[in-house]
C-alpha cells in the first residue's frame, strides 16, 4: 500500500514541477510548485522522516513560497498580458543537458539496484538527540547564517535618502 | 524502507534535472530562476532523507534540516537582491543585468 502511494506521489511531484517550469504566469507556477512540495512532504513522511515532512510544509510551502508570492505582487510581475514563455531555441539546449543528467544518474542508480532494506526507523527523539548533541556547533553556525541573511536583506531593502 | 533506494534516487534525479532546466531556461524572469534553485535543493533534500531511511541513521535528516535553513537564508537574500535590482533597472530580465554598477 505505502509502496504504491510512493509511486503515485512521485508522479504527482514530477508533473507538478513540470507544470511549474513550463507555466508562463509566475503566480500559477508558484501554486503548482506548492502542490509539488506538498506531495514531496508526504514522500518524506513515507520515508520515515515525519519532522522533515512537517518542516517542508511549514517552511517551504508556507514561508518560502509565500515570500516569492509577496515579491511577485510587490514588483507587479503578475500581469497576464506581460507574461511570456522563453523561446523554443532557449528551451532546446537546457533540455538536452537535463536529459543527459537524467539518463546518467538513472543508469547509475539502476545498476546499483537493491531490494528494500529492513532497518529500524529513526524516531523523533533520536533525531533530536543527534541534532542537538552531535551537530550542536552546526546549529549555532546555521543560526548565525540566518542572522547574517536578515541583516543583508535589511541592508539591500532599505530606502536610500537622496 | 518501503521502496528501493534506487527509485528514490531516480526521483531525485528527475527533480534535479527539472530544476536545472528551469534555471537554464528562464533567463527572462529572475524569480523563476530562483524557483529552479529551490527545486534542485529539494531534490538534494530527498537524497539525504532517502539515505537516512536506507541506512537507519538520523544524520541525513539533520542535513536535510540544515539545507532547509540554508535555503530560507538564501531565498531572503536573493529576493531582497531582486527587489534592489528591480528598483534600479525596473526589469527582472537577467540579460539586462550586465554591469556591476550603473
Amino acid at each position: 500500500m505505502e509502496t504504491y502511494l510512493f509511486y503515485i506521489l512521485a508522479v504527482v511531484t514530477v508533473i507538478g514541477t513540470l507544470l511549474a517550469i513550463t507555466e508562463k504566469h509566475p503566480v500559477h507556477a508558484i501554486v503548482y510548485l506548492v502542490t509539488s512540495f506538498f506531495s514531496l512532504a508526504v514522500i518524506f513522511f513515507l520515508l520515515a522522516a515525519p519532522l522533515i515532512a512537517m518542516f517542508e510544509v511549514i517552511i517551504y510551502a508556507g514561508a518560502v513560497m509565500v515570500l516569492f508570492m509577496f515579491v511577485i505582487m510587490m514588483l507587479d510581475l503578475g500581469r497576464p498580458d506581460e507574461a511570456t514563455l522563453p523561446t523554443l531555441r532557449q528551451w532546446l539546449l537546457p533540455t538536452f543537458l537535463g536529459v543527459i543528467i537524467l539518463v546518467s544518474i538513472g543508469s547509475v542508480a539502476v545498476s546499483h539496484y537493491g531490494a528494500p532494506s529492513a532497518v529500524h526507523e529513526v524516531s523523533v527523539k533520536e533525531f533530536a538527540l543527534i541534532l542537538f548533541q552531535k551537530y550542536a556547533v552546526a546549529i549555532e553556525i546555521i543560526s548565525m547564517q540566518l542572522l547574517f541573511a536578515v541583516v543583508g536583506a535589511l541592508y539591500l531593502g532599505r530606502r536610500r535618502t537622496p | 524502507m518501503i521502496v528501493p533506494l534506487a527509485h528514490v534516487l531516480i526521483l531525485a534525479a528527475i527533480l534535479f534535472g527539472l530544476g536545472l532546466v528551469c534555471t537554464l531556461v528562464w533567463r527572462s524572469n529572475v524569480i523563476m530562476l530562483l524557483v529552479g534553485i529551490e527545486i534542485m535543493l529539494n531534490a538534494a533534500m530527498l537524497v539525504f532523507v532517502g539515505g537516512s531511511c536506507h541506512w537507519g541513521t538520523a544524520d541525513g535528516q539533520v542535513f536535510a534540516l540544515m539545507i532547509m535553513a540554508m535555503t530560507s537564508a538564501e531565498v531572503s537574500l536573493a529576493l531582497a537582491l531582486v527587489m534592489y535590482l528591480h528598483r534600479r533597472r525596473n526589469t527582472v530580465n537577467v540579460d539586462e543585468f550586465r554591469e556591476l554598477r550603473d
